[in-house]
Order: structure tokens, then C-alpha cells, then sequence
């Protein structure tokens, strides 16, 4: 089975000198892997280079196997991949039912998106309450929630959140987090958490990677990077 | 006070090819905060094309959907190949293309079909003759077109997938991209409907003001004015500040400076009204947290 992302000698550029190198990592499908780092590491990058949406790249990256080389970043969104973007990305101006429309676009078979829209209220108990309310209206906790619920009901196999934990209060994090455990297990989709806060992502996460200045310097299974005294001390400043 | 009344309903049937025009382009700067300089010389040139296919014996209903087909195409074609390159570059390069496309629109109009005046037929001629009121059957005919045409976008817009996307792609473009949506097919399909809405206006003021090359232009100014007014990204807005500045000329026209000054007139209470809402009438104020 190949994985649900591979990332191979991946370098890129935003035009002059490179930002990425040299990169190498992979979610299995069905995993959890955490992607770690400081404050301008190159994380967020990282996954615009995956999009296609850095001027320029190289390196191998596949989805499920499949290449994404040259494709734009709406159809790499379409090889079953969730994005759950920084600073949440949802539309502010339209309506939380809308988002989640707009989170399913691709599909066809409208009623079973209802059904899926049901499924995330499951989850999410609280965008059913804001369902006629204006996105741009809602608490950072709940568009954390409208974000994610956005990106699940287009039915990936891989989710990327992209500092989820962002801007929130602990509380709010710790239920975030362990809604994503459970979307994990329960859907069977492959979890790749992008973060800064590493404290709750090891914990979550199975395998780990700790990124500084556009390199990953670390990798391994979640605890053994998390036992790290080097990687505590340097990196996460834990 | 008929007479009144009469100047009020004049004004609100020329205000309503204003709105539509300022609704082309109040449609495609929300998605690329580009104002379309050549929206109206794209009108007048539609309308050249529905002229041409009446001549050619096609009845009027069968020309003005062809034109409408047309001008969808022609204007996803022009966002493609003229207006997409420039799309990162610097803002003044899309404004050079405007102009540039306004001058070349003008000139393959002039050169195709002439720059005499030419005479287009309404189909409303000889329509609702008997109605006590006192437009004419063209005028009631375009009213009911126009109104007809702006409640099907309200209803594309608010309630169909497609124009849920256009939406979307106002609001936050990258996210769009992220959940599968091609921005590029969304933006060359904004310039499709856009042209398309123009080319209505075009063909519905044609009898009116006779056929050239010309005769956008002050409509063009007026649409502009009026898209301004509403406040450049909101529908609504540009649609109530059409018919408002249709009603507004007509009256000062009529009663105020008569009918050389109207149009400095009008454009003076847009600047009054701006210098107090910048904003417009119905536009948004952007605020960015920090």
C-alpha cells in the first residue's frame, strides 16, 4: 500500500534562494504524522509546495502514489486531500451552511452530502446551532471546527491542519485535538498535523518530524522525537 | 405632477440600463478588483453582433439569444488571453489593457460595420399601447427585460453551486483552490456573465440611442459612476445607484439645469455623496485583524 503522502528531496523556492531542502517525509495512510518546528521554519511553505503554490519546486511529491507534478493546486486538492488551511481560511462573508457546501464541491451526489453535513454535526454539535450564521461571525474556536468539518465532508483520505491550535485557548485546543483523534480513527483518514504547539501534537501524533529553517533535522516515531532532549532544548524551546 | 411622474418612470427605465452595466462591473472587481474600463465598448460591440444577425433575417428573440452566447464566450476569451497574463503583475498594467482593449474594441466595431448611425429595432414597438402610463412600449419592454434578467442573476448567484463558487472566489480565492474550486474557470466564467449583462444593456438601449461605436460611452460613464456610488463591490448597491442616478439626470434635466449640464450635475452629487461615504453607498468597509 503506498502512502497517503510521500515526500521525497523536496526543495523549493519563492524565486531567489531556496526556502525548502532537501525534505523527505510520509504519512502513512491511516497515521498520524506531526510536522514541528518553530515560527518561520518553513512548515506553512512546506505544504505550499505540496499545493504546487510555490513559484518554484523540486523533489517528488505523491498522493496515494500518485504524482502531483505540474498539476495546480485545485486539482492536487482533488486527489483526496483535506486542507484545513492557517488562520482557518473560511469564507467569512457567507453562511456556515455555505461553507460546507462549498467543502464538497467536487462531489456529485448531493444528498449523501446532507447525510456527511449530519455526520459533522456529530462532531461539531456546534456549527448545526450557527448553521444560518455568517462565518466571519463565529467564535476562532468554532471556524477551527468550520474549517475542519469543511475539509472532511469533501471526503479525503489524508486531512492537513495547518496549526489548528492557532490562536485558540487550551481548552478549546484540547477539544480540537481530540476531535481529530477521533475523526482519525473513525474515518480512517490520514492525519498530517502541521503545529508549533509540539507538546499536544506528540501526544496525538504517531510518527514526527521537527523542521528549522526549511530542513527537517529529526524525524521518528512521535515519543522517540518527543524524548529528545536536543530536540526539546533547540527546536520547540520545551 | 404627471409630468412629474413621467420624468420619475423615464429616469428609472435609463436608470435601469445604468444598473446593469454597473452590476458587469461591480461582478467581475469583486473577484479580481479590476475595474473592466472596455465593459461598454463590449456591450456595443454585442449589440453590433445582434444587429448584424437581424439584418441577416434572424428573428429578434433568436438574434438576442445568440448574442447573449456570443458575448458569454467572447468575454471568457478575453479574460483569458488579454486579461489573466496581467492578472500578477502591476495594477496599472490591467489598466493600460483596458484602455488598450476599449480602444481596439471601438476601432474593429468601426472597421467591421462602419460608424454610421444605424437604426435597431425593439421588439416592444407596438407593445402595451393601451397601459396608462406614459412610457413608451420599448421603454416598458426594457424594464421588463432588464428586471427579468437581474432577478435570474440574484437567483444564479444566491442559489445554484456555480454561483456559490463565484461567490466564494470574492471572498477568499486560495481557500477556494484548497477545497477543489479552479479560480481561473470562475474568473473567465465572471467575465462571461459580465459581457453577457452588458450586451443586454446594449441591446436594450440601441433603439433608443441608435447603433455606433459610440454609443456606450456615456452609459459606460454613468455605469462607472453608479458602480462607484453603490460602493464597487456590492450587486445591490450598484443596481439602486443606477436607478437613482437614472431618476436623479432625468429630474435635473427636467427641472434643475436642463439638459446640457444634467450630466455634470449627477456626476457632482456622486462626488458630494462620495466625499462623505467613501465607501459608497452599500460598499464594504475592509478591516484586516491583526
Amino acid at each position: 500500500m503506498s502512502a497517503a503522502l510521500e515526500v521525497s528531496d523536496l526543495s523549493g523556492s519563492y524565486g531567489q534562494g531556496n526556502v525548502l531542502y532537501n525534505m523527505n517525509f510520509t504519512v502513512e495512510q491511516g497515521g498520524i504524522t506531526a510536522l514541528l518546528g518553530a515560527n518561520g521554519a518553513g512548515k506553512t511553505t512546506t505544504l505550499r509546495a505540496i499545493y504546487n503554490l510555490l513559484p518554484q519546486r523540486t523533489g517528488d511529491v505523491r498522493l496515494f502514489g500518485s504524482s502531483t507534478e505540474r498539476k495546480p493546486a485545485e486539482a492536487v486538492a482533488r486527489m483526496g486531500v483535506g486542507h484545513v488551511p492557517d488562520g482557518r481560511g473560511t469564507f467569512d462573508s457567507l453562511t456556515v451552511e455555505e461553507n460546507l457546501i462549498l467543502g464538497a464541491y467536487g462531489r456529485r451526489d448531493k444528498s449523501a452530502v446532507r447525510d456527511d453535513m449530519k455526520r459533522m454535526f456529530g462532531y461539531f454539535p456546534r456549527l448545526q446551532e450557527r448553521f444560518t450564521q455568517q462565518a466571519g461571525t463565529l467564535s476562532g474556536g468554532e471556524q477551527q471546527m468550520l474549517a475542519i468539518a469543511r475539509a472532511l465532508i469533501g471526503r479525503p483520505k489524508l486531512l492537513i491542519l495547518d496549526e489548528p491550535s492557532f490562536g485558540l485557548a487550551p481548552v478549546v485546543v484540547q477539544e480540537i485535538f481530540s476531535i481529530i483523534r477521533l475523526i482519525n480513527t473513525q474515518e480512517g483518514v490520514a492525519v498530517l498535523l502541521v503545529e508549533q504547539n509540539a507538546g499536544m501534537a506528540f501526544a496525538l501524533a504517531d510518527q514526527a518530524f521537527v523542521m528549522e529553517t526549511g530542513r527537517i533535522v529529526v524525524s521518528g516515531k512521535s515519543a522517540d522525537v518527543a524524548a529528545n532532549e536536543e530536540v526539546r532544548r533547540a527546536y520547540l524551546g520545551i | 405632477m404627471d409630468a412629474f411622474i413621467f420624468q420619475i418612470m423615464t429616469g428609472f427605465a435609463t436608470g435601469s440600463i445604468y444598473a446593469s452595466v454597473a452590476l458587469a462591473l461591480v461582478i467581475i472587481f469583486r473577484s479580481t478588483h479590476e475595474l473592466n474600463l472596455a465593459q461598454g465598448e463590449m456591450a456595443m460591440f454585442s449589440t453590433f453582433v445582434a444587429w448584424q444577425l437581424i439584418e441577416f433575417n434572424v428573428p429578434y428573440w433568436g438574434a438576442f439569444a445568440i448574442t447573449l452566447v456570443f458575448s458569454f464566450f467572447a468575454g471568457m476569451l478575453i479574460e483569458r488571453i488579454l486579461v489573466r497574463p496581467a492578472q500578477n503583475g502591476n495594477p496599472l498594467t490591467a489598466v493600460a489593457i483596458f484602455v488598450g482593449l476599449m480602444l481596439i474594441i471601438n476601432g474593429m466595431a468601426g472597421w467591421i460595420f462602419g460608424f454610421t448611425m444605424r437604426d435597431f429595432p425593439s421588439p416592444f414597438e407596438n407593445l402595451f399601447t393601451g397601459l396608462p402610463v406614459a412610457l413608451s412600449g420599448h421603454e416598458i419592454g426594457m424594464l421588463a427585460v432588464v428586471f427579468t434578467m437581474l432577478l435570474l442573476i440574484f437567483l444564479f448567484f444566491r442559489f445554484t453551486p456555480l454561483g456559490l463558487a463565484l461567490r466564494a472566489v470574492a471572498v477568499n480565492p486560495e481557500s477556494c483552490r484548497l477545497v477543489g474550486i479552479s479560480v481561473n474557470r470562475m474568473l473567465a466564467i465572471g467575465w462571461g456573465l459580465a459581457a453577457m449583462i452588458g450586451s443586454v444593456a446594449g441591446m436594450m438601449a440601441a433603439p433608443i440611442l441608435f447603433l455606433d461605436p459610440h454609443m456606450m460611452a456615456f452609459i459606460m460613464t454613468y455605469g462607472l459612476a453608479a458602480a462607484v456610488l453603490g460602493g464597487l463591490d456590492s450587486p445591490l448597491g450598484a443596481i439602486i445607484a443606477g436607478l437613482l442616478l437614472g431618476v436623479m439626470e432625468n429630474l435635473a434635466g427636467a427641472y434643475v439645469v436642463g439638459p446640457e449640464l444634467k450630466l455634470p450635475l449627477a456626476l457632482l452629487v456622486i462626488f458630494s455623496v462620495l466625499v462623505f461615504r467613501p465607501r459608497g453607498l452599500m460598499g464594504h468597509v475592509v478591516i484586516k485583524r491583526v
